[in-house]
């Protein structure tokens, strides 16, 4: 019988992400990205093997009094506590993902699944960075056509020269090409805005 | 027992390891100390370079704490206890020697509850006493168990709970359910009905009421006068590699205490709290809660309750002995432990006083010469050590002698003790007298 996951994330992103993954992995899988729900409820009802758990997510302390509600409960014990190797527990940490064990699932068969979350939630990760560096260097590109505009208006200067100011104001102050731009247009916007 | 901590007696400060350190925090208003050691300058003007991080959980503050991610933390006071002696999900050694509180729960039900109580015994909210013994009338009309909630299975929220419930003969195991529920959905599940009451910090209490869904019925400080609080905890692990950069926090955090606890700055205090940063909520809850205006049933007379968020006097960030051991014994009574331990050991390990007074006198704070003290026995405000203490009785007029703690646990009618007592009474052959 393959082991039922139950994933606790409220990024429907990554837990479209992990649920497919655990899937491809023979592993049937229950989500829940709703705080709304009764979680005691729904762990009653779902009877999941493990539980994974986004580390910030606010239910994490609802599951750990579960194994000390009572004997017709569920009992959901984290990972933790089965396992004495620090460094596991800090790379699950790190990648911000906790599971938790429920009802004496042996630790072995929860590193095959550890493996594939913590590995999913690092290329998540990864990919959110990815993203705003993208995003970051779309508005630098923004800002320094408009800085060069603000020089070229100005100062009356050439497109390539406004580009050589920024740069050396860049290099001078070590500051970021897409910082400079915005301290010019700062400094425009008072201008204006004093006269 | 390796850590039993020796004082250096040294007034000097020492050079921190590290400047730059992460410290983990909750939404709460206890986490005063904190924001205002940043906001205020304090961190930084003690050479440190200190950021703060919000954290959703509890459990997620032990993780990061126990693996180094958050170099320290505003912690439960029992966090660091049960983390240490491994009886929570993971055994790491903590310590604290700091405290950041005094006050600040209080016990909310649903309003039908509250008026339903109040039909069967028109005394009903004369006192916690009265108010746990009218329930206990009524908790027979119903047709399921009533469900309360708390924080955490290690939260001072949740002795309290049980404490009152069990003054009227209600098991808190059998006759009620208890559950976990984050504070920030307190309110909504009492509205939807899936709680009937629970015990939660500001503003979670306010906010019920001023909705006009539930009624406070006492403050944690009707419960015990003065009671501790949350602690700022690291490991002892971190503290051993960094006793520099410890001492430094801790002297920041002194001199923000001093700070937070003015009467004048609480209009400040609340303003920087109720930033998106920290409590995020609305500014005249906030001050509400700083100046302790409580709407509580029981509170006779009504009124604010100046006493409700102690940050400094009372030698409120004192590490006392004397509470680590207090919540051992609770701990015991409720059965999560079960092994018999010697409780001045395990206090003495965690809490550190001999740190604090370290730090206290480079921040030239005074401070107790004392570890520990008994606990409901000034019923008016006393001086220790020249310093103004604060109002520590019980609610059932019980006191805590440290010294005889097995005594204080064995006392208790309504309990889930699994220790064996001659064991425990084996393992603490000076706390045993009655």
């Amino acid at each position: 019988m393959s082991l039922r996951v139950m994933l606790i994330d409220q990024n429907r992103g990554r837990v479209a992400i992990l649920e497919q993954a655990l899937l491809d992995n023979g592993y049937e899988v229950v989500a829940r990205s709703s705080v709304e729900e009764d979680l005691l409820q729904r762990i009653s009802d779902v009877k999941p093997d493990v539980i994974i758990v986004d580390m910030e997510s606010p239910d994490r302390d609802t599951l750990e009094s579960m194994r000390t509600i009572s004997r017709d409960q569920p009992r959901p014990i984290v990972m933790f506590a089965e396992r004495s190797d620090r460094i596991s527990i800090g790379e699950a940490v790190k990648a911000g993902v906790s599971a938790y064990v429920v009802d004496g699932m042996s630790p072995g068969r929860l590193n095959a699944i550890m493996e594939v979350a913590i590995a999913r939630f690092r290329e998540f990760q990864a990919l959110r960075n990815e993203l705003e560096e993208t995003k970051s260097r779309l508005e630098d590109r923004k800002l320094i056509d408009k800085a060069k505009g603000i020089l070229m208006k100005q100062r009356n200067m050439s497109e390539d020269e406004a580009f050589k100011v920024l740069r050396k104001m860049a290099m001078d102050r070590n500051i970021k090409l897409g910082e400079a731009a915005r301290n010019v247009i700062i400094v425009a916007e008072l201008l204006v805005g004093g006269s | 027992m390796e850590n039993i901590p020796n004082s250096h007696g040294a007034d000097v400060m020492a050079l921190p390891e590290k400047s730059e350190v992460t410290l983990g925090i909750m939404a709460l208003t206890d986490c005063a100390v904190l924001a205002v050691a940043k906001e205020k300058g304090f961190f930084a003007r003690n050479g440190l370079e200190v950021s703060l991080s919000k954290e959703a959980s509890w459990a997620s503050i032990r993780d990061k704490v126990a693996v180094g991610e958050l170099d320290g933390a505003q912690m439960l006071a029992g966090m660091p206890i049960v983390t240490t002696l491994g009886i929570a999900p993971l055994q790491v050694p903590m310590l604290t020697a700091f405290s950041l509180g005094l006050n600040g729960n209080a016990i909310t039900i649903a309003e039908p509850l509250a008026e339903h109580m109040c039909r069967a015994d028109p005394a009903a909210m004369a006192s916690p006493i009265s108010a746990a013994q009218a329930l206990k009338k009524v908790i027979g009309d119903f047709d399921r168990k009533l469900v309360f909630a708390h924080v955490y299975p290690y939260s001072s929220h949740n002795y309290e709970l049980r404490y009152w419930l069990a003054a009227a003969g209600i098991d808190p195991d059998e006759d009620v359910r208890l559950v976990v529920i984050p504070p920030a959905q307190m309110v909504s599940h009492l509205r939807d009905g899936t709680v009937d009451g629970y015990c939660v910090g500001e503003p979670w209490n306010g906010q019920a009421v001023r909705s006009g869904i539930g009624r406070t019925l006492f403050t944690s400080y009707d419960l015990w006068n003065n009671k501790p609080e949350k602690v700022f905890a690291v490991t002892q692990d971190w503290h051993e590699r960094h006793p520099g950069t410890h001492q430094a926090m801790l002297v920041a955090m002194l001199q923000a205490a001093q700070w937070a606890d003015r009467p004048d700055n609480r209009q400040e205090l609340a303003e920087i709290l109720c930033s998106r940063d920290y409590v995020d909520a609305r500014l005249e809850v906030v001050i509400s809660s700083l100046h302790g205006r409580l709407q509580a049933l029981c509170r006779q007379p009504a009124g604010s309750l100046p006493d409700f968020n102690v940050f400094f006097r009372y030698a409120a960030t004192f590490p006392w002995r004397s509470h680590a051991e207090w919540f051992v014994s609770q701990m015991y009574r409720w059965g999560q432990i079960g092994e018999a331990m010697n409780i001045r050991q395990i206090a003495e390990r965690i809490y550190r006083p001999d740190l604090y007074r370290q730090a206290a006198a480079i921040a030239g704070v005074p401070c107790p010469q004392v570890d520990a003290k008994i606990e409901g026995s000034h019923e008016s405000n006393w001086a220790l050590d020249g310093i103004e203490m604060g109002r520590d009785l019980f609610f059932d007029g019980s006191v805590f002698d440290p010294d005889k703690v097995v005594a204080y646990i064995d006392r208790f009618e309504v309990n889930k003790l699994s220790v064996d007592m001659d064991a425990l009474a084996r393992a603490n052959p000076a706390s045993t007298a009655r």
